[in-house]
């Protein structure tokens, strides 16, 4: 009975949760501890806490719907995970962006791997106990961010690159401002690393913690500056160059005793780096269109549908009585209930409730609605009359390509089947799509290759025999994002 | 009601009358209510990308530290919770439990679209919206809302908390 | 501690990828079914009975040495192909910049397949979360559990007769209906004016 007592009793092992809601935990990862008074023994990371389905969502929907929900997942840095995401799907559809959107997209893609270190640096250095760095690290970031909002109107879940090119032209005052940015920058970095670089009590924290040799970091699957901090040359942008990596010359800090405090070094100096390449990409951008021209798989720019969409025109949408067969599709179809009538009888369209948004138009297949333009206003008997003659040629050809246009948003493109696996550098590690597609518009698969899964996954080799405080530290050089690694 | 400014009393606002030099009369509400919205404490629960904004609102741009307002680790410490984020269902049960250990008088504040609705992410394992299993006082729409989008939302949980009434006393 | 920047000398590209799968399949003629190439990516679709075996050869040998296990993940092809899963093995050499994708077919019927951990730690979760949301196991995995969805959870996500918006409230997660039972039993303490 002492031998079950003491089997029961035992006070050796200590079993602690660091649960989801923890102020360090960079998200909502949870850590089981088994301890041995402060040494950890094992420790059991639970992830899935933020798994929302991304994966499963992009199944239905088309390829350029499911480009938004791709900046959810790195949010720290969402336009490198747009960007993957594109080049991806431009490989798959056999399209290539224009020069111009290759440098723009460059220019954000490492604007964002700035924005993601600083991040990074700002709440590694909070969690070990350096609170200075977190405030002067969000003042610059606060400048990219107005950058960002310069070029696309929002902040954090920005969707710019698109597939094709990018969504808009970059205005003179952002490349004046982000020229200023790249001067004062490299003496900011200096800044931080006055703080903390040869602090006594960031280096005891630091150097010796959570070392990882090149073979075993290769064979975990880090990527990135993770892996980089081991010695291990593996950089995307070099090895399998897109965009206008190929053409900027730069250089990859790479560690020696993969531990915290060489992949800290080797963030600090990817920083350096990418303001390099930032100023070397501002000096030779090139002129150009930056939207593919590819009228198969991309939507067309919508000045084709001016002569309809344009508020001034003063559209009145009616319906012919001769040529409407009363089948009802238009009064379903119609999101204001705008669309009264029997069946089998001819339906009309009360003007006064008419949003004019054209969904009766692509709907109807008897053709049986004209569009009067400068008809708001005019009475019942004056539309039906102009309905009954011919609609000017400038509104038939516009509403030709309406229709087109919707069939192409509702399906999505004709893509070639066949499955593709494209890997781009994000400054966390290597994201990997991987597309199979049979054919239609939406993807039949979508799944999304995210570093921060594999690095949490590594999280128990690292903190194996170190002490309670070493995690938080583990943690913090691993960089995982939680809406990344859950999806 | 009785006149009171032969006595040299001098009214600054509604049911607020000051007796210079130094000896203020107001109606308990009132102080109670001006105590408790001057110093918000929420306790941090970033789940998703609203994380992110909401430390931003809290860094050195948008200060949220001179409206008194402090983020505290842990809940016991905690006045209000601000769901920042996704909730996921295996997630809901921490979020109730956090929520549980606030002690009265506490708020929520729904952050972001995904804690309001549930946002774009109309799938299998996501909860539509937290106010299923929570008491939302204030919702702040936005994918992520602006710094300055949270910060209305945190003046609009202040009106809220002043045009409470009695609710420090044992007879509410 | 010394961190150096350094210009990464790039080994010109090796191998064709085609070669490499003409190589499998000598070396392992009756598992493969066929190759594919797509835009220049080479696929190899093989059983299932031998992948250790053949994933082992294409790591240890020093001539292709497939270093970097890119991407494990399935595919559910319900009703478009006879065999309805597939363990998609994206594999990378970063000495020679090779890269190859095995796809090993892994039948309805009780779908299981061999690990790969013992070849590449990096596998471990990937594998689980295969098994989470596909439901295919791995024989001889140290730590087969559920990763992404809870413990008791049931069904599995991402496959195609999955419905996408989850199962109806009844039959939903009992975790997230107990936490709904609670806050309605609680909500008489909470506070109206």
């Amino acid at each position: 009975m002492i031998e079950e007592a003491e089997k029961i009793f035992d006070t050796r092992e200590l079993n602690v949760n660091m649960g989801p809601q923890h102020p360090a935990t960079h998200g909502v990862l949870r850590l089981v501890l088994d301890i041995d008074g402060e040494t950890i023994v094992k420790v059991t990371p639970h992830v899935g806490y933020l798994h929302r389905g991304i994966e499963k969502l992009g199944e239905s929907l088309s390829y350029f719907q499911a480009l938004p929900l791709t900046d959810r997942l790195d949010y720290v840095s969402a336009m490198s995970n747009n960007i993957g995401y594109c080049v991806a799907v431009e490989k798959l559809f056999g399209i290539e962006a224009p020069e111009r959107a290759k440098f723009i997209r460059t220019i954000v893609g490492e604007m964002s791997r700035i924005s993601n270190h600083l991040l990074w640096l700002a709440t590694h250095a909070l969690d070990i106990g350096a609170m200075t760095v977190f405030i002067y690290c969000f003042r610059e970031r606060e400048w990219i961010l107005d950058l960002y909002e310069m070029i696309c109107g929002a902040r954090l879940t920005v969707t710019y690159p698109r597939v094709g090119g990018v969504r808009n032209d970059v205005p003179q005052e952002f490349l004046d401002s982000l020229w200023k940015f790249t001067d004062e920058f490299p003496s900011r970095i200096l800044e931080y690393e006055t703080l903390i670089d040869q602090n006594r009590i960031w280096l005891q924290r630091t150097v010796g913690i959570g070392v990882i040799s090149a073979e075993e970091a290769v064979n975990w699957g880090m990527t990135g500056p993770t892996l980089r901090g081991s010695g291990v040359p593996y950089d995307i942008r070099k090895h399998m160059p897109y965009d206008a990596y190929d053409k900027v010359d730069f250089e990859v800090p790479i560690g020696t005793t993969g531990d915290t405090y060489d992949r800290y070094r080797c963030r600090m100096l990817e920083m350096r780096q990418s303001n390099n390449i930032l100023r070397q990409l501002i000096e030779k951008l090139p002129a150009g269109p930056i939207m593919a021209d590819a009228p198969k798989f991309l939507l067309q720019p919508k000045d084709m549908m001016m002569p309809i969409t344009h508020p001034t025109k003063e559209l009145a949408y009616v319906i012919e009585e001769k040529a409407c067969k009363g089948c009802g599709m238009c009064l379903r179809a119609c999101p204001a209930k705008a669309i009264f009538g029997e069946k089998k009888q001819p339906h009309v369209i009360k003007q006064d409730l008419c949003l004019q948004c054209g969904n009766c138009f692509v709907t109807c297949k008897f053709k049986a609605l004209k569009l009067i333009p400068g008809g708001k206003g005019m009475s019942e008997e004056q539309l039906k009359e102009l309905a009954a003659g011919p609609m000017p040629e400038e509104i038939t050809k516009a509403a030709e390509y309406m229709v087109k246009h919707f069939e192409f948003v509702k399906k999505g493109p004709k893509v070639p089947e066949g499955e593709l696996y494209v890997a781009t550098e994000v400054p966390k590690g290597e994201l990997g799509f991987y597309f199979v597609s049979d054919g239609s518009g939406k993807p039949f698969r979508m799944r999304l290759r995210s570093p921060s899964f594999i690095h949490a996954g590594v999280l128990p080799r690292l903190c194996k025999g170190h002490l309670i405080a070493d995690v938080i530290a583990n943690i913090g050089t691993i960089d995982i994002v939680l809406g990344e690694c859950d999806r | 009601m009785i006149d009171t400014s032969a006595m040299g009393l001098i009214q600054v606002e509604k049911d607020v009358k000051i007796l210079p030099p130094n000896i203020i009369i107001t109606s308990f509400d009132k102080i109670i209510n001006w105590g408790r919205l001057s110093s918000m404490w929420p306790t941090t629960f970033g789940l998703a990308c609203c994380a992110i904004e909401m430390m931003a609102a809290g860094a050195a741009h948008n200060d949220l530290d001179r409206f008194g307002i402090i983020f505290r680790g842990s809940p016991r410490q905690a006045d209000c919770v601000i769901v920042a984020g996704t909730v996921t269902k295996k997630m809901a049960p921490v979020v109730r439990r956090v929520y549980d250990q606030i002690p009265e008088p506490r708020y929520v504040i729904a952050m972001g679209s995904c804690a309001c609705t549930g946002g774009v992410f109309r799938t299998y394992s996501t909860v539509q919206g937290c106010d299923s299993f929570l008491p939302v006082d204030v919702y702040v729409p936005g994918c992520p809302p602006r710094p300055e989008t949270l910060l209305e939302g945190l003046m609009m949980l202040q009106e809220k908390i002043r045009n409470e009434k009695a609710r420090w006393s044992p007879w509410r | 501690m010394a961190v150096t920047e350094v210009r990464i000398t790039i080994h010109p590209a090796g191998t064709d990828p085609v070669q490499i799968a003409e190589k499998i399949k000598e070396l392992f003629p009756e598992q493969v079914i066929e190759v594919v190439n797509f835009r220049d990516q080479v696929s190899v679709i093989i059983k299932k009975d031998m992948v250790f075996a053949i994933l082992k050869y294409l790591h240890d040998e020093p001539l292709f040495s497939f270093d970097h296990l890119q991407d494990l993940t399935a595919v559910d092809y319900l009703k478009k192909k006879d065999v309805r899963f597939e363990v998609v093995y994206n594999l990378y050499s970063m000495k020679y910049r090779h890269q190859i994708r095995i796809r090993a077919q892994v039948a309805d019927d009780k779908p299981s397949i061999s690990t790969v951990v013992p070849i590449w730690e990096g596998a471990n979760w990937h594998e689980r979360e295969c098994y989470d949301m596909f439901g295919i196991r791995f024989n001889g995995h140290p730590d087969p559990r559920r990763i992404l969805m809870p413990e008791d959870w049931e069904g599995y996500p991402l496959r195609k007769d999955y419905p996408l918006k989850g199962p109806e409230l009844e039959n939903d997660w009992i975790g997230f209906r107990e936490v709904l039972k609670r806050s309605q039993e609680l909500k008489e303490f909470e506070w109206e004016g």
